[in-house]
């Protein structure tokens, strides 16, 4: 094979992995866009929701075997998207209980509204959650793989009848449910009477409450579905990578890369953004050594910051 | 050095402070618990260098292990490498800190709010994947037995332990000094409002510099001391999360913005976790971790501002209800007015020349070729509808918004371009529409930032400020919060803070909004008696009435464009700006009948 024909197989194998990674990184990054970009309160115990889906999957799949009778191709993905629902009730009761004393009305033109008190109390969360569940299911790593894992569909290049392009199934699979779930999640915000509420009482809660919308319900819900989704992202990230309790500090992090390179206060630029974190992950490993894929990512995001503080795809700067 | 409290109580509380530690660090043989004695101290002098920064600025940064790695990595590697003792590795370490203080802070300054405390988070992680992939994953120092004391290799753990407490101390003193300086004033200014800051003539960049770059330097230290302790650095335990974490927990924990939050958040939550972990982590490990986690929920639901501002507050509220009384005295009228050392002249000329000032926002024109002069010593008004401009034409003139074209000559000098400090300095002074007060400051201090302009030592900024304060009328309530004023004293107030920049030139945006009758006498009457010390004004405001009676020249805004040009009655009598204010169904019913 010739050495350009050796460059397009790795590169095209890059870029795939690269999409169908991101496609999940996007979901993920939806969820915290709702809770983050749109409601703009920092919560640092989001990477923890993340791992709380993975183990919900995998005690659904193989831990209590509920979804034992669907296979084991099929229940690692059904047990991810079941971990949104589940997470849904954590998120709504969590803000309840404590978020909402540090957020939204409770703390509206305060000196910084309510920003240092997020930060602290959702690390207290997030240290919580995580060391909770070492106790809880210990630090071996775990994955709740599918079957579909270990196969992959191969894409022979017609240039050459030796290459091909290989696509693991489980990442297609989890692509398609992020793609369907991401944009399921975008006609609910923006097309929905529900997801109207969200948005003004996101946008501007004394105004909303002055609508007659419960601004302090909108937010529990809009706080649930956040975390929700990202649970469901953790469930799919799940079905073909092993993970630990403290899995959630790597991903955390890609999370508010991603929202912020999108633009904060949009679904769409938060999905983009993780969109854009995956590919560019993936395609750095073609000229950079592995341990520094993750280096490129926070250098792609400080560039994307400084020169355009209102995102990839955002539309309006923060004003003064 | 008034309204700055002696520095005699803090200085000796932290004597005090060191002393005892050391004391009880003499009194435990348990090399265990000596350990954790020496680091309790170096982390809270990265809390401490977390609040030069964030607490002072409120500037909040997710990035302090950049510093507190880069000084660790920088001792590491000198003494791995170039055998050269950590006694020069450390201050070399806070050069470097220094340096990546510059690097770091100059480009993401210009982020605010959450943009900012995320962009810090990015430094680390990228550096620690960096240190990662050279391969210093995991660097023992070395073990130097022939000149212990030269590389600061000691057998006697006390020694660590008075090294950790002596940089504490320094640490503690420099942030005393910072607070109870311009410098600690100015940055506290730019937290309660940096736009008003700016206005005010503080040149929020460059002090914000100087704190990141103190603030590198000591977290630096901190990083540096604790690679010589632990003897062994990784790059997840300097440039982590958790690290840059650690610097802001126990700083918001302790309390931001004082200089005892670090240490008494360091001083619970460092032994909370090592005992923790030392008691329960082999029985069920992650005990600690969901204990410490739970601590500092019910710390920030109980004491959101942190443990020192709520037993302060607590101790205040104790103290100060018997003479609550006193406050609510009533100002009195303003006093007489004291002439301020600006040149008079005989005859008017122009101070400020707009001469097609154009301004765009995307599509929208807000504001299209604007021309007017303004004469030294005039009053002039600007009215128009809302949505006119009037404030955006502020915005453009004190340098908050740069114009698309045209230009603006101030006393010969164009504005165009400058930032609002150096226009400020230049003689520009400026109030707002919705009040901008630094709300935790007294009176005083509110309008001492305003004084820096003109005054090179505390104690002018001070004396001119008591001065300006007097002027308006607000001399009873000079030591209350600004928090605490009504309306009509914080516009005083913060004409008092435009005043003690002894402007030349006044922009005063709609000072009479949300006042009474009675108190729109009296703010009248304060406008009223600038000119005749030194200042002239241009004022927008939208009750006409009040107008008609303050300036004798007025510039008419609609849509973006001067509409009329001229007195009281020229303005008032234009069919425009009759229409402009009434709507052109009332002219053309007007005109029929």
């Amino acid at each position: 094979m010739s050495p350009f024909g050796m460059f397009a197989e790795t590169f095209l194998e890059a870029l795939l992995a690269g999409l169908f990674l991101g496609c999940i990184y996007g979901l993920m990054c939806v969820g915290l866009g709702l809770i983050f970009g749109v409601m703009r309160v920092i919560n640092f115990a989001q990477g923890d929701f993340l791992m709380l889906g993975m183990y919900f999957t995998l005690y659904v799949v193989s831990g209590w075997g509920l979804l034992a009778f669907l296979g084991p191709a099929a229940a690692p993905f059904v047990g991810a998207v079941l971990a949104g629902p589940a997470l849904f009730v954590g998120g709504y009761l969590l803000h309840r209980l404590l978020i909402a004393r540090v957020s939204g009305t409770s703390v509206s033109g305060s000196e910084d509204e309510g920003r240092s008190a997020q930060l602290i109390l959702t690390l207290g969360v997030a240290l919580a959650l995580e060391n909770g569940a070492l106790i809880l299911f210990g630090s071996t790593p775990q994955s709740a793989r599918t079957t579909l894992a270990l196969r992959a569909w191969e894409i022979p290049l017609l240039y050459d009848p030796t290459a091909a392009v290989f696509i693991n199934k489980a990442s297609i699979v989890a692509c398609v449910l992020s793609l369907v779930i991401a944009s399921a999640l975008y006609f609910l915000i923006n097309r929905s009477r529900l997801g109207k509420t969200l948005r003004a009482a996101a946008d501007n809660p004394a105004a909303a409450t002055y609508m007659g919308v419960d601004v302090d319900r909108a937010h529990r819900i809009a706080f649930g579905i956040g975390t929700g989704v990202t649970a469901v992202a953790g469930g799919l990230v799940a079905t073909y990578h092993p993970f630990q309790p403290y899995v959630g500090l790597d991903y955390v992090i890609i999370m508010y890369a991603g929202v912020v390179m999108g633009g904060m206060g949009s679904i769409l630029g938060a999905f983009w953004g993780g969109l854009t974190i995956g590919l560019v992950q993936q395609l750095s490993t073609l000229v950079l050594p592995t341990q520094l894929q993750n280096a490129a990512i926070f250098a792609v995001f400080l560039l994307v910051v400084l020169m355009r503080p209102q995102g990839l795809f955002g539309r309006a700067a923060e004003r003064i | 050095m008034a309204g700055r409290g002696g520095l005699i109580f803090p200085l000796a509380a932290i004597a005090i402070m060191a002393l005892g530690w050391l004391a009880l660090g003499l009194a435990v043989g348990n090399s265990y618990y000596q350990l954790m004695m020496t680091l309790v101290p170096i982390w809270a002098v990265l809390g401490l260098s977390w609040n030069l920064l964030s607490g002072y600025t409120g500037l909040v940064s997710f990035g302090h292990a950049s510093f507190f790695g880069l000084g660790a990595y920088t001792v590491t590697i000198l003494l791995v490498r170039f055998d050269l003792t950590p006694w020069f590795g450390i201050p070399l370490g806070m050069l470097v800190g220094v340096v990546a203080a510059l690097v770091i802070g100059y480009p993401t300054f210009r982020l605010r709010g959450h943009y900012f405390a995320l962009a810090m988070l990015a430094y680390p992680l990228a550096l620690l994947y960096v240190f990662e992939w050279l391969g210093y994953q995991e660097v023992p120092l070395p073990m130097k037995r022939e000149a212990p004391v030269w590389y600061m290799q000691f057998s006697d753990y006390h020694v660590y332990m008075a090294l950790a407490v002596g940089l504490l101390v320094a640490a503690l003193v420099i942030s005393l000094a910072v607070e109870r300086s311009r410098f600690g004033r100015s940055l506290l200014a730019i937290k309660q409002n940096e736009p008003a800051a700016e206005a005010a003539g503080i040149d929020t960049l460059k002090w914000k510099m100087r704190a990141i770059m103190l603030s590198g330097a000591a977290a630096s230290a901190a990083g540096g001391l604790y690679a010589v302790v632990l003897l062994v650095v990784t790059p997840d335990s300097v440039f982590g999360v958790l690290t840059s974490a650690q610097a802001l927990v126990v700083t918001l924990f302790g309390g931001t913005g004082t200089l005892w939050g670090p240490v008494i958040g360091a001083a619970i939550l460092i032994p909370l976790s090592e005992t923790l972990q030392a008691e329960l982590g082999d029985v069920i490990p992650g005990i600690q971790g969901v204990v410490y986690g739970i601590a500092i929920i019910l710390v920030i639901l109980l004491a959101p501002e942190g443990i020192f501002w709520r037993v302060r507050d607590w101790l205040h509220l104790a103290r100060a209800t018997p003479g609550a009384a006193i406050r609510s005295t009533a100002p009195a009228a303003p006093r007489a007015v004291a002439p301020v050392t600006a040149e008079r002249r005989t005859s008017p000329s122009i101070l400020l020349e707009v001469s097609g000032l154009s301004k765009s926002f995307g599509g929208l024109r807000a504001l299209d070729g604007i021309a007017f002069q303004v004469e030294e010593g005039a009053i002039l008004g600007i009215i128009g509808p809302n949505g006119a401009g009037k404030t955006t034409l502020f915005n453009l003139l004190n340098g908050f918004l740069k114009p698309n074209g045209g230009d603006v000559v101030f006393a010969g000098e164009t504005l165009v371009g400058l930032k609002p400090n150096r226009i400020c300095r230049l003689g520009v002074g400026r109030t707002f529409q919705v009040v901008r007060a630094f709300q935790r400051m007294s009176v005083l201090e509110n309008v001492v930032v305003g004084a820096y302009v003109r005054a090179a030592a505390e104690d002018e900024a001070f004396e001119i400020a008591r001065e300006a304060v007097e002027r308006v009328g607000l001399w009873p309530r000079m030591e209350a919060l600004a928090g605490s004023l009504s309306n009509k004293e914080l516009r005083l107030m913060e004409l008092a803070r435009a005043l003690a920049g002894r402007p030349r030139l006044l922009l005063m945006d709609e000072p009479l909004a949300g006042l009474a009758a009675a108190e729109v006498e009296e703010m009248l009457a304060a406008v009223r008696a600038l000119p005749s010390s030194g200042t002239t004004v241009v004022i927008i405001e939208h009750t006409m009435r009040a107008m008609m009676r303050l300036a004798e020249r007025f510039v008419v805004l609609n849509h973006g464009r001067v509409l009329a040009v001229g007195g009281p009655r020229e303005v008032t009598q234009d069919p425009g700006v009759v229409e402009a204010y009434l709507g052109s169904k009332w002219t053309a019913l007007h005109a029929r009948g």
